[in-house]
């Protein structure tokens, strides 16, 4: 086995950004270079994943400084199977940008800074250092700041500013807690804090340090009263870029909050109670934003706000269960609002618009892409064979085993809320009798679009819906992967171990 | 000197976020820039302070010996500096840029992008 395999996720990412700045100027072999980059991402997420399912747990020494005082690159199940989804969700982000970006915002840059965000991803899945882990999240949010920006429309930049300032707070509070940390632990690798912080024996400082990490990670994914710069940005950017930020980037703050609140600081009685009643109030306003609004962007990354209350929930529960049932949540809600979102972009191209006052009558005018969009609706929702029932039956039961009825009333409300969405959004979108619009001369309509424009916009929406659908059908899988990361991730032994083990192969060696 | 130092930290803290919450956007970004130094001036703290030992190996020795000031804290320091200096031009363009587009300063009247429909 190629004890090298680890770092292969960012460095394929890595070169490819750096073959795409020789070609600045040629769009044309940038998409090229971009999906070729993206597809072998995706073959080296899945041997890195199958590695990891065989062997265990794997790390690598950076510069073979051994353990606690170089920085380590941990692979647990939890980080390969993201690698492997987020380099999917780069395939088809790849896919779709070639028609949907303008080719003078590619111009600028678009592709590279695309494959150095997901160069940040891998990093930030994949690393076991707590100062490392600040800095891929600097190097994913500086990307996506330009991606944001690009193109610098009005709506943008007002976004931008909003999303900035959010952003570098919760860094800023992020780095806070980590020079805490070093304080208190005099160390910077995960494994070896698991380690020193049980031993300190002022509680109340080890506590106020895990909330502050929930406070700066909370920004990141949007949980209750921190999410406000999230529905005032997403919807700006072109469809291919918010796809990307509504799959990934919030879904990368809960992973951080996973890894830190089941590795660094195991969740308390107090903790849990903190988390659960944040969770909660997420699910409840993300819900009731998304009802009022009528855009349907807007809908959608209120929807975000409220199923981000899913993941964080099911952490707060803190049993095998729901942990496995966060983490299935977390794959099919990756999956499914990058769906949603590029959707979005089609919606702009058939109506001109996204608000529901000019939608209507997708279905008579083309019933076989409203088929295809009815799946992943149906999946958000929830109904019975699609994805988004699944996880949803391990959250309810832990819920209602631990006797958390706050919790398993907001998972109902949550579940029935997007029910109510969805048929808002079906019944303005799809079967709302069509209604005569202003032809708008400046764009380009769906339907005079030549074939490989409309293979753009469609294919990366038929691989996604594949990908639901095959999570639909064999969930047993997703449900062996789950429970297998959950053992992990409350056993933080096997972490540990392999941290510290392969330190002593090297040594053999 | 660590109360000092503690103080400093916390002042430069409070300014921040006193001119984050003000409504020009020039003084956003200058908050940001002050909590950004308060945050390294916190890491410097929590890495323990010692006077006058440069952590540096002797000709003779083989490890570091005696009292030295811990390396690590000013290796994330440096760090952080150079990635905070990277965002902040990053932000003083983002400002220029949307004082261009938008023709105002004023936080209160950025808020086309938050309206319901």
């Amino acid at each position: 086995m190629n004890e090298h395999l680890i770092l292969y996720p960012i460095l394929v990412h890595l070169i490819t950004a750096i073959l795409l700045l020789f070609f600045w100027m040629k769009p044309k072999i940038q998409y090229y270079i971009s999906i070729a980059g993206s597809a072998i991402g995706i073959i080296i997420g899945i041997v890195l994943f199958q590695s990891v399912w065989e062997n265990g747990i794997q790390s690598i020494q950076l510069g073979n400084w051994q353990a606690p005082f170089g920085i380590t690159m941990v692979s647990d199940t939890l980080s390969a199977s993201l690698v492997l989804i987020a380099n999917i969700v780069a395939l088809a982000i790849s896919i779709n940008s070639t028609k949907t970006v303008v080719s003078t915002r590619i111009k600028f840059g678009y592709y590279a800074i695309l494959h150095f965000l997901f160069m940040g991803l891998s990093g930030a899945f994949i690393t076991g250092d707590l100062f490392s882990l600040y800095v891929w999240f600097e190097v994913i949010i500086i990307s996506s700041f330009v991606l944001l920006t690009i193109g610098g429309r009005k709506n943008q930049i007002e976004g931008a500013v909003k999303y900035f300032t959010l952003n570098m707070i919760s860094s800023i509070i992020f780095l806070t807690a980590i020079g805490m940390v070093y304080g208190v632990t005099g160390s910077l690798n995960m494994a070896d804090i698991s380690r020193i912080i049980p031993e300190i024996e002022n509680k109340g400082l080890v506590q106020t340090i895990s909330l502050i990490f929930f406070v700066g990670f909370g920004v990141k994914s949007g949980v209750f009263p921190l999410y406000f710069w999230l529905p005032a940005s997403y919807h700006t950017p072109p469809a291919a870029v918010s796809a990307l930020f509504a799959g990934l980037l919030t879904k990368v703050g809960v992973y951080a909050m996973i890894r830190v609140f089941t590795l660094l600081f195991p969740l308390g009685e107090t903790n849990q109670l903190i988390i659960m009643i944040i969770a909660g109030l997420t699910i409840f306003f993300g819900g009731i934003g998304a009802i009022v609004q009528r855009d349907v962007l807007k809908v959608f990354s209120y929807l975000i706000i409220c199923h981000i209350g899913f993941m964080v929930g099911g952490l707060g529960l803190f049993t095998e269960v729901a942990l496995a049932g966060a983490v299935m949540y977390m794959f099919h809600d990756i999956i499914v609002k990058t769906t949603l979102f590029l959707m979005g972009g089609v919606f702009h191209r058939i109506f001109g618009s996204t608000r529901f006052e000019n939608m209507g009558g997708l279905m008579d005018q083309y019933p076989r892409l409203s088929f295809l969009f009815a799946i992943p609706l149906f999946a958000l929702v929830g109904v019975p064979p699609l994805s988004g029932f699944w996880p949803k039956v391990s959250l309810f039961s832990a819920a209602y085993t631990r006797g958390e009825f706050f919790m398993l009333i907001m998972f109902i409300f949550a579940s029935l809320i997007t029910l109510i969405i969805i048929a808002r959004v079906w019944n303005n979108i799809f079967s709302k009798r069509n209604i005569e619009r202003k032809e708008r001369v400046d764009m380009k309509y769906f339907n005079q679009f030549s074939l490989w424009q409309k293979i753009s916009y469609i294919v990366p929406i038929i691989l996604l819906v594949c990908v639901t659908l095959y999570y639909s059908f064999f969930a047993e899988h997703f449900q062996m992967v789950a429970k297998r990361i959950s053992e992990e991730l409350m056993n933080t032994e096997h972490y540990y171990n392999a941290v510290f083990g392969i330190k002593e192969n090297n040594i053999k060696l | 000197m660590e109360i000092l130092l503690a103080i400093m930290t916390g002042i430069l803290y409070a300014a921040g976020i006193y001119l984050m919450l003000r409504r020009s956007l020039v003084k956003l970004i200058i908050g940001i820039v002050i909590l950004g130094n308060g945050v390294n001036l916190l890491i410097f703290l929590m890495g323990g302070l010692s006077k006058g030992e440069p952590p540096l190996i002797s000709e003779a020795g083989l490890a570091l010996e005696g009292a030295f000031a811990d390396p690590v804290p000013q290796a994330l320091i440096l760090t952080a500096i150079v990635i905070s200096f990277g965002l902040q031009s990053f932000a003083i363009v983002l400002i220029h840029r949307a004082y261009k587009v938008l023709k105002t300063d004023d936080i209160d009247t950025m808020n086309k992008t938050d309206e319901i429909s």
